[in-house]
């Protein structure tokens, strides 16, 4: 592996993943009955991983970054020594990647999802000051999922919403709207994470072969989650949330935005709630991690969608831990200047996570 | 779809307006024609069997509307470019003295590839109805617009889900010049890539056809991986999502190394996200290969090679230029002027690239990758 550089700036990492050990480790943090009921139906043996992560396939488990046992993510100390110190991390949010999202019961998400969102606080925040943690809801319930955020936000360590990028509906259809009205309320970014509860195929076309494809097509599920909220009117139901875009690709976005703009032109008659050009509202909502960044080859057309982008306030630092997008120190894709490096790592960090401040 | 403010009269007199020649003589990829009224007439073209069914069930597809789209468009016919109406009556695109005032002698037109959205073949759920749909548009194609202006060329119509019907289609209609391309509609029961759709593809190769996937339609999945949008406003950009799941999974599955001489034309996707997606697929392939161990290069390689695209509804970028950046990053050679008549978001070759192409990626572009791909003249 190589050298990690010090980094005297102390980056902000938007991204990383505690594994949950399994759903033995929820148990103290369940309520009696869901405690009860979880152990009748013998879930504590499993740890309901998602499928949208296998956690051995190389893609999401750097090799460098492998425990000799156990889940990849699942280890503090490994953590601490693999991203905290060496990029010398200011602050790095916990992103909790877990099947209690999928599952179709409502009840038994939202309790899987109240556990998890305990069991963060008491054996990760409570142990290193530098962590932060998003709040895990669940999904498919927003009446549910915004009394999750209720109960959460008064610990201020719990700094964003946790969102599944595909799920039955739309993120941006009203039904999930109570979500946003809670996210606002207590100035938290809804963070959309890559992923899908697969109850239903990732691509408008049905079901592929391959995780690779299944991964790829993230991406452009991103863009169907950017024409939901610009559409429906998330934002200007809402003007002071904020969405993070988290390992979602980067570079498919200035395409994306002279498509959604282009379409707007033509057919914006249909939703004249939506003001303005897409671009800006996203430009001022919308911002990304920078993990994976999907860089082109070159560093000339790195530099050409960085200008495409056309907005220095949008990209999150980010190293998706323990997922293997880059090795050594390389998190910030070759070929950005400077300045924007430093806004990257901290500046828009800060701007859009309030609660950092 | 041109949205930019014109500075020209509001009326031109269209036979007297006299075009710039680099804006004419142009093979147009993507032409519609319609039936006048009424898929009546398709009748001449089907068995009894099938005028029988046409009249008493016609045709059902996946969706909950039985004849409207999902998606209502913004004007009417379901998205009609308002002038195209024809003085006559009938619907646009059914009348081929209007076509050929707006579109094929008005920018003397070399070659039209029509696309027929007409007759239900490919989304239809009885597939037998769906494969004798499909024979009848494609003998409609040659009766009606072909055979009286031979600047058009026919596509292929097939149901896919009927295999053995598709195959047998194809294959009469290989030798026949008036028909150009095989079209399957992009958004099918599975992913494009599916070993199940390899023998129809194959039999596309064998017969020298490229085939083009045409935007449009439903199959009854929701259009997005997340669920089903509301609006119009999200429907029409998620065509491009579509497009990027359609070349995701020819690429993963290997297609193109089982059918070494497939050729694809994605059509009214747009294309500025093509090199985006290959940086993705490329670097996530790195990861995952020994998923994929039957994919012996780069995909950005297979895309190369073997995906075509066509420019209407052409991409605007914020600033003009970066159109030049976009073509090279795709390769010049693989773009294909298109118009779309006569739907609302077609595109007036005039007008539609917002920056000036050099003149060989205009020629290129215009006229000379579809000449060679289609093998024209």
């Amino acid at each position: 592996m190589e050298p990690v550089p010090p980094s005297p700036m102390q980056p902000i990492d938007c991204d990383i993943h505690p594994a949950l050990p399994g759903t033995r480790a929820l148990l103290p943090y369940l309520d009696d009955y869901w405690r009860e009921h979880i152990l009748r139906r013998g879930l504590e043996a499993d740890n309901l991983e998602l499928s949208a992560f296998p956690a051995n396939a190389e893609l999401n488990s750097r090799p460098d970054w492998r425990p000799a046992r156990g889940l990849p993510g699942s280890d503090y100390d490994l953590l601490r020594g693999h991203v905290l110190e060496p990029f010398q991390s200011r602050f790095a949010i916990c992103n909790v990647l877990h099947g209690a999202q999928a599952m179709f019961s409502e009840d038994l998400s939202a309790a899987l999802c109240r556990a998890i969102n305990r069991w963060v606080a008491a054996e990760w925040l409570d142990r290193d000051p530098r962590l932060r943690a998003s709040i895990v809801v669940p999904p498919h319930s927003a009446d549910l999922a915004a009394e999750e955020i209720e109960r959460c936000a008064p610990d201020k360590r719990f700094v964003q919403v946790l969102m599944l990028e595909l799920t039955e509906l739309p993120l941006g259809r009203r039904q999930n709207w109570p979500i946003y009205a809670a996210a606002e309320r207590h100035g938290l970014p809804v963070g959309v994470h890559a992923g899908s509860s697969f109850r239903h195929p990732p691509s408008g076309l049905g079901w592929p072969s391959y995780y690779l494809e299944d991964y790829v097509s993230f991406a452009p599920g991103f863009a169907a989650v950017l024409n939901s909220l610009v559409t429906e009117g998330v934002f200007v139901k809402f003007p002071k949330l904020k969405v993070v875009l988290i390992e979602s690709g980067v570079t498919w976005l200035p395409a994306y935005l002279w498509r959604i703009d282009k379409t707007w032109r033509g057919v914006r008659a249909e939703t004249p709630w939506v003001d303005r050009l897409p671009s800006e509202i996203i430009r001022e909502h919308v911002r990304l991690t920078i993990q994976p960044f999907d860089a082109p080859p070159e560093q000339s057309q790195v530099q050409t969608l960085i200008e495409q982008i056309g907005c220095d306030e949008m990209l999150l630092f980010s190293t998706d831990y323990p997922h293997w997008h880059f090795d050594g120190g390389a998190a910030v894709p070759a070929g950005l200047p400077p300045d924007l490096i430093r806004k990257i790592l901290i500046d828009n960090p800060l701007a859009t996570y309030p609660r950092l401040s | 779809m041109n949205v930019t403010l014109l500075d020209r009269k509001p009326e031109p007199g269209r036979q007297a307006e006299i075009i710039d020649k680099r804006f004419t003589g142009f093979i147009d990829c993507d032409v519609h024609p319609f039936v006048r009224q009424s898929s009546e007439e398709f009748d001449p073209f089907l068995s009894e069997r099938w005028r029988e069914h046409r009249r008493t069930i016609g045709a059902r597809a996946r969706q909950g509307l039985s004849k409207a789209t999902n998606y209502p468009r913004m004007s009417p016919g379901n998205g009609q470019r308002m002038d195209a109406w024809p003085a006559g009556g009938g619907f646009p695109g059914s009348d081929l003295p209007t076509m050929q005032a707006q579109l094929l002698d008005l920018f003397d037109v070399a070659h039209g590839l029509l696309a027929p959205l007409v007759g239900g073949a490919a989304a239809e759920r009885n597939v037998e109805f769906g494969a004798a749909m499909a024979a009848a548009t494609n003998e409609w194609q040659l009766a009606r617009w072909c055979i009286p202006d031979p600047r058009l060329k026919a596509s292929v119509q097939i149901n896919i889900e009927y295999e053995d019907a598709a195959i047998a289609e194809i294959e009469k209609r290989a030798k026949d010049r008036r028909f150009a391309q095989v079209n399957i509609p992009p958004r099918g029961l599975e992913p494009l890539g599916r070993r199940r759709y390899w023998p129809i593809l194959r039999a596309c190769a064998d017969a020298d056809f490229p085939v083009s996937l045409h935007l449009g339609g439903t199959n009854g999945h929701p259009s997005t991986g997340g669920g089903w949008p509301s609006f119009y406003h999200e429907e029409h950009p998620s065509y491009v999502q579509t497009m990027q799941t359609l070349v995701t999974s020819l690429v993963c599955e290997g297609v193109f190394e089982q059918i070494p001489n497939l050729k694809i034309v994605l059509v009214e996707g747009g294309f500025a996200w093509l090199p985006a997606l290959a940086w993705r697929l490329d670097k996530h392939w790195k990861r995952l290969r020994a998923e994929v161990p039957h994919l012996r290069k780069a995909p950005s390689e297979y895309i190369r090679e073997h995906i075509w695209v066509t420019t209407q509804p052409i991409e605007e970028p914020e600033r003009p230029q970066d159109m030049l950046s976009t073509l090279e990053w795709i390769g010049v050679e693989r773009v294909m002027f298109s118009t779309d008549y006569p739907h609302w978001d077609q595109d007036d070759p005039r007008f539609a690239f917002k920056v000036a192409l050099p003149e060989t990626w205009r020629q290129r572009i215009f006229v000379d990758n579809a000449r060679a791909l289609y093998r024209l003249d």
